[in-house]
């Protein structure tokens, strides 16, 4: 193992991360802000917007990243949409994440029992303030351990950004693996990298889980 | 209005090597979801024993999978192993390694969760009605687990054929870089046939997922 050539390829890793993080966060708040107008969607059942809805989340849950991302990257120009490569990756991580945000978000709120909402609707609550303030707190709630698997298979699915020409860990790795021939420092590099990214956020996901058994309600 | 691509699609025999693209990312799966099935069955047994060692190495090896990109994981055996044991493995080869590696630890994972969630009491009552060992798990817990399993394991293999095009990385050919070669040998008769290809490559793997998808939830509502 060559660590001279380790500590040379650090810098390169390090803006690697930067951008992979930044996109990945943009992706998955996006991801999160289209997944909860979707579950909202079709929770309420609004007519016709619900068809449409369901007909995305099929289509994105049923494709793969890459795929899409290719539609997005080297297809729409064909017809006059052009994009930079990075708002093709956030687009494409937030289309594919609005998909699952919204699969999770939405059994999180059928899991609360009908009795909650009848029950405020009982003590005079309008459809909007019972929804607001007892049904989403606790979906919510119910929600956040899937919510973060998510996160982590969205953080891990950026690594097809390469494909679009994005210089994340992977498009470094594979460059440096090409140009110097160092396959095993680059591939540790990489696999480390790719745990210092994704490991807090498993973390966080055992703890919160943990928590949130405290704060569950009722039977 | 120019083509979009969709005669270049019919033209010759580019739809036939289209969907040969498509076969390598599903053969692949399959060969990978069998092994991983049968590993898996293996794993979730043993999760569920009484080894503690072997709970925390199979924690680990979880934790591995769930947390390194199957890229990542494909770079490393494909081009890894060459490094440091020699060993020339085909790309192909690689593939169903590494996917292997990953659905062996989530169906290990499923399996292990579907037998904890029988509960107790079924084992309980089941001795009591004075069946032995065997005759519990054949009568009484296998067919539940199987029940709560089938759906799991069909809802791996849509992840597994949306996984595999990963393998276009490693210089597989497979549907997407074929659909590239045709752009690529068409583009002064037909510049923008990008969006047909593409947009077809796209339809192609949601007929594929979606029904398969569709058969998991079905049976995953009436069994449930």
């Amino acid at each position: 193992m060559d660590f001279e050539a380790m500590r040379e390829y650090l810098p390169l890793f390090w803006q690697a991360l930067g951008l992979t993080l930044r996109i990945g966060w943009q992706g998955v708040l996006l991801a999160f802000g289209l997944g909860t107008l979707c579950a909202v969607v079709l929770h309420l059942r609004l007519p016709l917007l619900r068809q449409f809805t369901a007909a995305y989340i099929e289509l994105f849950r049923n494709t793969p990243l890459l795929v899409q991302l290719f539609f997005l990257y080297f297809a729409l120009p064909k017809i006059g949409i052009r994009m930079r490569p990075a708002f093709c990756g956030v687009l494409g991580l937030g289309l594919l994440g609005g998909a699952y945000m919204a699969e999770t978000i939405r059994s999180g709120l059928e899991s609360i029992a009908p009795i909650q909402s009848e029950s405020a609707w009982s003590l005079g609550m309008t459809r909007l303030q019972a929804f607001r303030y007892v049904i989403l707190p606790q979906a919510v709630t119910r929600s956040v351990p899937g919510l973060l698997a998510n996160v982590i298979f969205l953080l891990k699915e950026t690594s097809v950004f390469s494909t679009i020409s994005l210089m994340d860990l992977m498009f470094t790795a594979k460059d440096l693996i090409g140009m110097y021939a160092k396959t095993m420092e680059c591939l540790t590099l990489l696999v480390v990298f790719y745990l210092i990214m994704l490991l807090p956020v498993s973390a966080l996901g055992s703890l919160v889980e943990r928590r949130l058994r405290h704060a569950e309600f009722g039977p | 209005m120019q083509s979009l691509g969709l005669d270049v699609l019919f033209k010759g025999k580019n739809l036939i090597r289209l969907l040969g693209g498509l076969w390598v990312a599903v053969r692949i799966s399959l060969f990978s979801v069998t092994i991983s099935i049968a590993l898996g069955l293996v794993l979730g047994v043993l999760a569920t024993g009484r080894s503690r060692a072997f709970k925390a190495v199979f924690r680990v090896y979880l934790e591995i999978v769930r947390i390194m990109p199957q890229m990542v994981l494909l770079f490393v055996v494909y081009f890894g192993t060459t490094r440091v044991f020699g060993w020339d493995l085909s790309a192909e080869v690689s593939a169903v390694i590494v996917f292997s590696f990953w659905g062996a630890a989530e169906m290990g994972d499923l399996v292990r969760g579907a037998l904890v969630s029988i509960p107790r009491i079924q084992y309980e009552s089941a001795e009591a009605l004075g069946l032995s060992d065997g005759q519990v798990y054949r009568y009484v817990i296998l067919p539940q687990t199987v029940r709560r399993l089938i759906p799991l394991s069909i809802n791996l293999i849509t992840r597994m054929i949306k996984t595999t095009n990963l393998v276009i990385m490693i210089g597989m050919v497979e549907v997407l870089k074929v659909a590239q070669q045709i752009i690529e040998a068409n583009r002064r008769s037909s510049p923008n046939a990008a969006f047909g290809l593409f947009a077809v490559v796209l339809l192609l793997y949601f007929a594929i997922c979606w029904p398969i998808s569709r058969l998991a939830g079905y049976l995953e509502k009436r069994w449930a």
